[in-house]
């Protein structure tokens, strides 16, 4: 605080010499007017500011924000709408793929079945045919084995009965042999 | 009293806790007038300066994404909107700029008054009980223009047995002119003793081994007036917007 | 003489009005612990009674103001 010695006179009754405070400075009814005068012009420019700019203009700007952000809000629902839209779309569209790709298996499922089949049946065939000419093939080697046989045993029979010292004819021996393997 | 000593005493402890709060000239010398240009004059001054940088330059822009100073400023208006709503309803909206324009001034006085070295408007006596009484005339006037004579409804509690209607009545009528000098008082006490009390532990810092305390005890009664500051105005506002209500619905 | 006993008598008086606060003191704390008794009890109706829990805060520290302000009148005004 002032330090220094101020004219009595022109300080007046609530300030001592020394610039100090007589008492409170708050009951010092010298002061009183100047205060209010000052607070009430304070307030009404406050009150002018805040009543012609500044609360309309912030009211505006929370309305205008509040807008935004419905709009915002009613878009957002409507793109959410529409996402669910394309959603079930999809969803269908992927069921139908699924669909026409088990459609498409089942079909090449049985395309191959058939021709499985038919390379099957062709091949049984060519089996058969092959087991058929085998089975004529040994028949016939059988038959000939057979007579073959007949003749070597016929042969060996006329050469035992010669070394014996017997003598038969050709004819004799293989009636007898004949008979003998049929037997 | 102990004031005549002041000046006197040149060492040792000196307090002159409200040497703070004396009023003079912001120019030169002089007797302060109504009309002079003084100390108090510049911190109003620059309260109105501070509310109008806030509300009006703070919001320029009118930006949907508000910067710091504009959400500041949008907090203020939503926080007394809000408070007004609540409390008045619907129709206290109306007396909503004169709510604001109390907050503002003395929410900014206040936390202007913390700066080192400043003047506090808030804490004389003068500038509280203007206010205060401004919403005491506004309200009753208020009340017996909206609601004629059963605004006197206020004062007789229909729902307390009849005998005791009479004491309570005398008891609500002196409560009720009581209101304007709490309201006042409580406000422009609060700065004062804060003021007053920091500049008692600065008085201790003379002392060069209790100085540290001395600091930190400072430090601690700041923080606390920092909170005092606001939460006084918060609850001029509030009280204002009770007694607003009062007026409006006097039969709650 | 007689000037010195006035002002002993305002000093003792403006300490006597000092324990005034310590009564405030239990006020606010009271209101303040009540309200967060109940706030803990019911949390949601809690934010709603911030308002009352201020008014009710400023009621009794009011009453505190008023012993420091007799205080600070016997001490700087008698």
């Amino acid at each position: 605080m002032a330090t220094e010695p101020i004219d009595m006179e022109v300080a007046g009754m609530c300030v001592n010499e020394f610039g100090g405070a007589i008492g409170m400075p708050q009951l010092c009814g010298e002061w009183f007017g100047n205060q209010i005068f000052w607070l009430v012009v304070a307030l009404v420019a406050i009150y002018f500011i805040l009543s012609r700019i500044a609360l309309p203009r912030i009211g505006s700007v929370l309305a205008e924000r509040q807008g935004t952000i419905t709009n915002d809000i009613a878009a957002a629902e409507d793109l959410k709408v529409k996402a669910t839209e394309a959603e079930a779309a999809y969803d269908k569209a992927l069921i139908d793929a699924r669909a026409e790709a088990h459609r498409i298996v089942a079909a090449a499922k049985a395309d191959i079945q058939a021709d499985l089949n038919k390379a099957i049946a062709q091949a049984d065939a060519e089996i058969a045919e092959k087991a058929a000419e085998s089975e004529k093939a040994i028949s016939e080697i059988r038959a000939s084995a057979m007579q073959n046989v007949e003749e070597v045993a016929k042969d060996t029979a006329q050469a035992i009965v010669a070394a014996l010292g017997g003598s038969a004819d050709a004819k004799t021996v293989s009636a007898a042999v004949e008979a003998r393997m049929k037997g | 009293m102990a004031a005549e000593a002041h000046g006197e005493e040149a060492g040792g402890l000196v307090f002159h806790p409200m040497d703070q709060f004396i009023v003079k000239p912001f120019f030169g010398d002089g007797a302060v007038s109504w009309y002079t240009i003084t100390n108090a004059t510049v911190w109003m001054a620059l309260a109105v300066l501070a509310v109008f940088a806030l509300l009006v330059l703070g919001t320029s822009k009118r930006s949907v994404i508000p910067t710091r100073l504009q959400s500041v400023a949008e907090l203020a208006y939503g926080f007394i909107y809000k408070m007004v709503e609540d409390i008045c309803g619907k129709e206290g909206v109306k007396y909503f700029p004169y709510i604001m324009t109390l907050f503002m001034f003395i929410v900014f006085a206040n936390f202007l008054g913390l700066l080192p070295m400043a003047f506090t408007p808030t804490s004389h006596i003068a500038v509280t009980a203007i206010m205060a009484f401004a919403v005491f005339f506004a309200v009753t006037i208020l009340g017996f223009v909206k609601n004629g004579a059963s605004f006197l409804g206020l004062f007789w509690v229909s729902s307390a047995p009849l005998a005791l209607r009479p004491i309570l009545a005398l008891i609500e009528v002196i409560s009720y002119f009581v209101r304007p000098v709490s309201h006042s008082i409580r406000l422009a006490g609060n700065m004062m003793a804060g003021h007053a009390v920091i500049k008692v532990f600065a008085g201790f810092a003379a002392i060069a081994a209790i100085a540290p305390l001395s600091v930190v005890a400072i430090t601690a009664m700041y923080g606390l007036e920092i909170l005092v500051s606001f939460i006084q105005a918060y609850v001029f506002t509030i009280l204002t917007c009770v007694y607003l209500k009062d007026a409006l619905h006097p039969h709650h | 003489m007689e000037g010195d006993i006035v002002q002993m008598g305002a000093y003792i008086g403006a300490g006597l009005a000092c324990m005034g606060m310590g009564g405030a003191a239990v006020g606010v704390g009271n209101v303040a612990g009540n309200y967060l008794a109940g706030a803990l009890r019911n949390p949601s109706a809690a934010a709603g009674q911030t308002a009352t829990l201020f008014i009710g805060i400023a009621f009794a520290e009011a009453l505190g103001i008023f012993s420091f302000l007799v205080a600070l009148l016997l001490m700087f005004a008698v």
